[in-house]
């Protein structure tokens, strides 16, 4: 055996959480001196697969050997032991402690029984000047910037001699100087030997610092490649999915009316005796066009760049682009949750900059959010509390439903939206994801509104939810309203919106609609070189 | 100008009040500058400062300890029932006592940690459980009229200072609020379990994924501060010389103001105990005052430390938004 064994190697690990299979037998090889990008969409299996290699989850199968040995940590410390380090998104350190603490903060070295402070400055110099850095270990890591932070994170996980560095998301938050910086760290550790695994989203980063990609997609194993040896094009459709072919629009309309047909009955807020010929994918005829929400040159620092967009009622407009791309931080803006700073909005042609969700809701906007279970649903009330919520909300506290009337709206939307429940009055966690996300539409649906915001409705739903949530939107814009629909999934976007708006790294890209609306052109549009 | 880093604002903020309060008594009141007044601050606040020492770890670590004051009163009505009723050694009696203090501590712990429930409320049952126990022990006040208390506690191990035209007399109980604050700085800062504290109280989900052991912690912390209140008990009975089951009731509030005053953070991660120590001398010196003023009824001192810790939420929320 004159060939060294790799220094990550992973084969066919699995790891299912009840009947959710989150990692399905993938494989992984990192080699030593190498940057390997993991890449992925939301519940591709990424971080569930870090999480095995870091000891927070323990896998159910499969193998992970480090450097040759069989490797299965216990706790991230166990991982850290063995020489697997990682820095997390959101940046665990003490925000009160200097630099010098955080670096060596449960792993001091001690003289005559007490923290040798000295030493631990010391070694903390060390560490920082590794990186090429020149900062004050003294400093508060609080009052540093996040780049900082960041690095002193990465200072941290090396101070253990880290054979293997695991970074997620690292640059989410970082300016384009600040991943340069941090990009030149890399290559100086891979110089060193060490193997780092990169999650991220950002297409121009992988191709700028990454030897080698693996894609993963519904906690499977796509594809692995060298870097240099893979083009945009086919990474975006490897991410999302898609075997590549012409997909034009009659085709499209074609599908989205066989399965309504096939389905209806199932499902019915407005008539559907017409759904059939009337297709949810054709744009409002132009007399009866009228706008309903235009969105200018938007911006908001840290979360969107430059978002332009326009509704019309009646209208499905679909908001596509990579995770981390800006499509649910526009949602936001829009939402009012987080004000934009510069650019402006009209809805109904009259001025609109809604301060908070409360204003929006006023002006007849619902949105429901991509985490259903931590912004959405009140977990221990029961489905009808939940549906009328909103519209209690509406009225305000002294202007109360009675309990007769909440009774009727409640079982009425129950009964149109299908919800699979075992009565109005159980909790609605009792309920499946599928029916949990029509109640949350039905909430909004109570209050009436003209403009739906929709992010990720369809996320962890099964086939058969994701078709009625698509039947439902395309009865909303029958019946007038405004729909924005977010998912991650192109062939549900461009089946169900007759325009879509791609962003890329926080701005508005292209926008596509009649016969130059195919999944591969939205995938065209992703993957270009910014 | 002296340029103060942000987090140490407010202890000096502490220090500058300390320095202000006491020239000002000086100059006010004559006599109040001198050493027997000095010494009286220091007798009359040893067991408020070693209870503030407990609860600087507690609030330290992001928690809260109500049963300060009753474990105080269980400990001191416990020491003088076994010295004179059971005819113990006040020694054995004492060391009984903290062991007491220190396992009740750890109980309070180990039912917020396996049970994962809310210190406030743990701390709340066991404020009501020591009190209660106390009453069990002995319903009425017990005198101590022990020799060895008297003689060796109270006479020979009070350090005699050649101050101020007739000397000066240290009691052993400042001796001991002295050390317990000396101590408790050197562990706070230079000891594995001290830096855990912080971070912990900083920010917890951090400490858990840098490896830190956040149980061992937290249940250090519970243990040292029923270990502290049955210190500041012991120091309570010392300077009474007598027991009492209704002493000290809502004595932890007066210890959580002490800290709060002192520049810690009632949310964790921040303080010191030295600035514990500064804000107890505060709360001594305003006692002090209203004395010396005469007219004034002595809740008048309650009147002036609400305000206190008012102030000093709202510097330390300034503070914090500014820091954002």
């Amino acid at each position: 055996m004159s060939q060294s064994p790799p220094l990550l190697q992973v084969s066919s690990l699995s790891k299912r959480y009840g009947r959710l299979v989150a990692l399905g037998a993938v494989d992984l090889e990192v080699a030593r001196g190498s940057i390997h990008a993991l890449m992925g969409e939301n519940g591709a299996g990424k971080s569930t697969l870090i999480k095995c290699l870091t000891g927070a989850v323990r896998r159910d199968a499969g193998e992970v050997r480090l450097a040759g040995r069989a490797c299965d940590p216990a706790s991230p410390r166990d991982a850290e032991s063995l020489g697997i380090s990682t820095v997390f998104q959101e940046i665990n350190l003490i925000p009160h402690m200097s630099i010098a603490e955080n670096i060596t903060l449960g792993r001091e070295s001690f003289r005559f029984g007490l923290i040798d402070r000295k030493g631990a400055t010391q070694r903390a110099k060390v560490a920082i000047a590794r990186l090429g850095l020149a900062i004050e270990v003294t400093r508060e890591v609080g009052s540093c910037s996040i780049a900082v932070q960041q690095l002193v994170a990465i200072a941290r996980a090396l101070d253990v001699r880290a054979r293997l560095l695991i970074l997620d998301e690292p640059t989410s938050s970082l300016d384009r100087a600040e991943t340069a910086q941090l990009f030149d760290i890399l290559r100086r550790l891979k110089a060193e030997g060490l193997g780092v695994l990169f999650v991220t989203h950002f297409l121009d980063q992988v191709y700028e610092v990454s030897d080698q990609i693996t894609v993963l997609r519904d906690g499977q194993h796509v594809t692995t490649r060298a870097t240099n040896q893979f083009p945009r094009f086919e990474l975006v459709s490897a991410m999302l999915g898609r075997a590549l072919g012409p997909t034009s629009s009659p085709e499209r309309t074609e599908r989205a009316c066989r399965e309504s047909s096939q389905a209806a009955g199932v499902c019915s807020v407005a008539p559907l005796s017409n759904v059939s010929s009337s297709t949810p994918t054709q744009s409002p005829s132009p007399d009866n066009y009228r706008e309903l929400l235009t969105v200018r040159a938007v911006s908001r620092p840290g979360s969107i760049e430059r978002a332009d967009l326009t509704i019309a009622t009646g209208q499905a407009v679909g908001l596509a682009g990579l995770l981390g791309s800006g499509r649910t931080e526009l949602a936001k803006v829009i939402f009012g949750m987080e004000p934009a700073d510069a650019g402006s909005m009209f809805l109904d042609g009259a001025t609109y900059a809604p301060r908070s969700p409360r204003d929006a809701i006023a002006r007849g906007v619902a949105l429901t959010p991509e985490s259903r279970k931590t912004d959405g649903i009140v977990p221990n009330l029961s489905v009808r509390a939940n549906i009328v919520l909103a519209l209690q909300a509406r009225r305000g506290v002294w202007r109360s439903l009675s309990a007769r009337r909440r009774e009727e709206i409640a079982s009425e939307l129950i009964e149109k939206l299908g919800i699979k429940a075992a009565g109005a009055d159980v909790p609605i966690s009792s309920l499946s994801g599928g029916n949990q996300q029509k109640a949350l539409l039905a909430r909004w649906l109570a209050t009436e509104p003209r403009l739906f915001i929709l992010d990720e409705p369809t996320r962890g739903v099964d086939v058969g939810a994701k078709q009625e949530i698509e039947r439902l939107i395309a009865s909303l814009i029958e019946r007038g309203m405004g729909v924005l629909f977010i998912s991650s999934e192109l062939p549900e976007v461009v089946r169900t919106c007759s325009r879509v708006s791609v962003l890329r790294d926080r701005r508005t890209v292209a926008e596509l609609s009649g016969d130059s609306l195919t999944e591969e052109r939205v995938m065209e549009a992703i993957a270009t070189h910014g | 100008m002296i340029r103060v880093a942000r987090r140490h604002v407010p202890i000096f903020t502490t220090l500058t009040l300390v320095a202000v309060t006491y020239l000002a008594g000086a100059i006010a009141y004559t006599n109040f500058a001198s050493v027997g007044v000095a010494r009286n601050l220091l007798v009359d606040n040893a067991f408020l400062a070693v209870a503030a020492v407990g609860a600087t770890f507690v609030i330290l670590s992001g928690a809260i300890d109500l049963s300060v004051g009753s474990v105080m009163a269980l400990t001191s009505i416990l020491i003088a029932s076994l010295i004179e009723k059971h005819a113990m050694h006040p020694m054995m009696a004492i060391a009984i006592s903290l062991a007491i203090g220190g396992v009740f501590g750890l109980c309070q712990g180990l039912i917020i940690e396996v049970f994962r429930l809310p210190p406030f409320l743990v701390t709340l049952a066991g404020m009501f459980f020591a009190r209660g126990a106390a009453f069990v022990v002995s319903p009425q006040s017990i005198g101590i009229k022990h020799p060895f208390v008297a003689d060796v506690l109270n006479e020979m191990l009070t350090l005699a200072l050649p101050l101020g035209e007739r000397g000066v007399s240290i009691p052993v109980t400042v001796d001991i609020a002295i050390i317990t604050i000396a101590a408790a700085a050197i562990v706070l800062r230079s000891s594995r379990f001290g830096r855990s504290v912080y971070a912990v109280g900083d920010d917890e989900s951090s400490a858990l994924l840098m490896g830190l052991n956040i149980r061992a912690t937290r249940l250090g912390v519970f243990t040292l501060s029923g270990l502290c209140s049955a210190l500041a008990g012991v120091v309570f009975t010392l300077y009474q010389q007598s027991g009492d089951p209704a002493a000290c009731k809502g004595f932890e509030l007066d210890a959580i103001a002490a800290v709060v005053i002192g520049g810690t953070l009632l949310r964790g991660g921040v303080g010191s105990v030295l600035g514990t120590g500064l804000g107890v001398l505060l709360l001594g010196l305003i006692q002090t005052i209203i004395t010396f003023q005469g007219n004034l009824s002595s809740w008048w001192t309650r009147i002036v430390v609400g305000l206190l810790v008012l102030a000093f939420v709202a510097l330390q929320a300034q503070l914090s938004k500014r820091e954002e």
